[in-house]
């Protein structure tokens, strides 16, 4: 163990610019990996939040009868898609306009607006079919005037966040492949550079594995610098995002953070793995 | 020790290199391979050590066979035997005894045996002092006295040279003879490749020669006349 730790140290030593090519590599696909990858965690974040404000409302004809009401708001609260109904009177109707518009409150003080019921939606079924059925099946109480649920607002907030899935999907695999590719091919270098010594190693009766183990911990260690390096650009990335935008958005957990140097430290062993293996087979 | 039996190599753009070669080398025998430039002597050497198979024909080394040992047991395989080249095939970066080291740390030597083993070959060679010298501060005799000492690290049965003299002068080239003789003297076979038939003459050790791929002559085999093929031998 002691010798393959001295020939890790040996070939870090030998060709110092290419390890450092190759460190730097890695980190850069990771980090345009973990760049996308903040992207997508704080866009999909506020789609979540916008999501849960996916509601139904349902306009009441006027003068419906408060128990009939009442009998609806339990049958719609038992569908097994609905989270909570709540009723809101024109009295509230009125309040909540007046706040919402503010200066312009005068403008209402005439207004008769309908009561209605507000729908609220379990997580999961937010999507605009689920929301549409619900809202047909409401709209089938004799006593429901109209029934609004922002049809297009809510196709257009699923087709952002499956536009931003696909992208981050695609991009996600043309990155990861990428590294791999280059991984590969920086330590296809190393391994060129120590030929003469993988050689010799055969030579005098070194197995297979002894001549790869070095390799392969050299691509594992040179993968979790590199994720390590990635890591903080992000990280400096997020913060100079956070501090021009004024925002605060939000950076990967430590548990993603440390899969995701893992994740390189893993990327560096399957390119080193299959570039010696490839030069031994050649060989 | 060796057996070749209709042995024919064919390379795959170069095409056939040795041709239904037959010939065996015994336990503790001294060997030369002669032959022009491209007859085929390196090529029988690398099927002695396995680092090529035959296209036909039977290879048996040491009782292992080459078309039945699994690849990832050649480098066991290697481990009984010692190769040098022309080239000594040092690491240009590694110290004398260092490189002989390498080649213990590499088959798994343990550690507190290795210092006092590499003072005895160096020694052995001839070169006990010096051990701290990197191989560009070395004379080539001296460079493949270093070279010789990593192949006899494990203790082989056979010891396989590839113009071993090649690259070096006169005198430097009688001494590094001497030592494989020496080598061969306490029991350890000895299979040479060489363009230098005036050693060749000199000795009276077998000598295989070689032309385009086939044995011309054998001297082991006086009944066989330079140009003719051998009849192949019956057992090992
Ligand atoms: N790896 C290889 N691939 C293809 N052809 C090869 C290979 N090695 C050798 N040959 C061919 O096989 C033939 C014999 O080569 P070999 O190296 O055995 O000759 P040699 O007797 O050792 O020559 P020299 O004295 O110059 O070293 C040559 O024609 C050579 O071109
Ligand atoms: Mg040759």
């Amino acid at each position: 163990m002691s010798l393959t730790l001295r020939e890790v140290a040996l070939g870090l030593r030998r060709a110092p610019l290419l390890s450092v090519l190759s460190v730097l590599t890695i980190a850069c696909s990771l980090f345009a990996f973990g760049l996308f990858g903040l992207v997508a965690l704080n866009v999909s974040e506020a789609l979540r939040h916008v999501e849960e404000r996916v509601e139904i409302r349902a306009f009441l004809a006027d003068g419906t009868p408060i128990e009939a009401v009442s009998a609806a708001v339990g049958d719609i609260a038992a569908f097994p898609e609905v989270a909570r109904v709540d009723i809101i009177t024109p009295e509230q109707a009125l309040a909540r306009a007046r706040k919402e518009m503010g200066e312009f409150q005068d403008v209402f003080d005439a207004a008769v607006l309908p009561a209605s019921l507000e729908i609220r939606l379990k997580p999961g079924y937010r999507d605009p079919t689920t929301v549409k059925a619900v809202a047909e099946r409401v709209r089938t109480y004799s006593f429901v005037d109209d029934v609004r649920y922002g049809e297009e607002w809510v196709q257009k907030l699923y087709s952002i966040r499956n536009i931003a899935g696909a992208t981050g999907v695609v991009l996600g695999i043309a990155f990861a492949g990428v590294a791999v590719i280059i991984i590969g091919s920086t330590i296809r270098m190393t391994v060129l550079a120590r030929a003469r010594e993988i050689s010799i190693m055969r030579l005098v009766g070194a197995t297979d594995g002894f001549v790869r183990r070095p390799f392969l911990i050299d691509g594992f260690l040179k993968g979790v610098v590199g994720g390590l390096i990635a890591l903080l650009l992000a990280w400096i990335a997020y913060t100079l995002v956070n501090r021009t935008l004024g925002i605060q958005s939000s950076f990967f957990a430590t548990h993603t953070a440390v899969f995701g140097v893992l994740a390189g430290g893993v990327i560096g062993l399957l390119g080193s793995a299959l570039s010696v293996g490839h030069h031994l087979r050649d060989v | 020790m060796i057996r070749f039996s209709h042995v024919t190599k064919e390379y795959p753009r170069t095409g056939v290199a040795l041709s239904n070669a037959s010939f065996r080398i015994g336990k503790g025998e001294f060997a030369f391979l002669t032959g022009p430039s491209g007859a085929g002597k390196s090529t029988i050497l690398k099927l002695v050590y396995m680092e090529e198979r035959p296209t036909s024909g039977d290879v048996r080394v040491g009782g292992i066979q080459a078309n039945e040992i699994k690849r990832r047991d050649i480098p066991i395989f290697r481990r009984r035997l010692g190769i040098v080249f022309q080239d000594f095939r040092l690491l240009e970066d590694r110290t004398a005894e260092q490189n002989i080291a390498f080649a213990l740390e590499v088959t798994g030597s343990s550690r507190d045996a290795i210092p006092g083993k590499v003072s005895r070959l160096l020694t052995q060679v001839g070169l006990a002092s010096k051990g701290p010298s990197y191989p560009r501060e070395l004379s080539g005799g001296e460079q493949q006295r270093v070279a010789i000492a990593r192949a006899l690290v494990n203790d082989p049965v056979l010891l396989i040279a590839d113009e071993p003299t090649g690259n070096l002068d006169e005198r430097a080239m009688r001494g590094i003879f001497q030592l494989l003789r020496d080598i061969n003297a306490s029991g350890t076979a000895v299979l040479m490749a060489t363009h230098n038939l005036g050693l060749v003459r000199r000795s009276e050790f077998r000598v295989i020669e070689i032309n385009r791929g086939q044995i011309v002559f054998d001297s082991a085999d006086s009944s066989s006349p330079p140009g003719g093929n051998d009849p192949p031998p019956t057992d090992v």
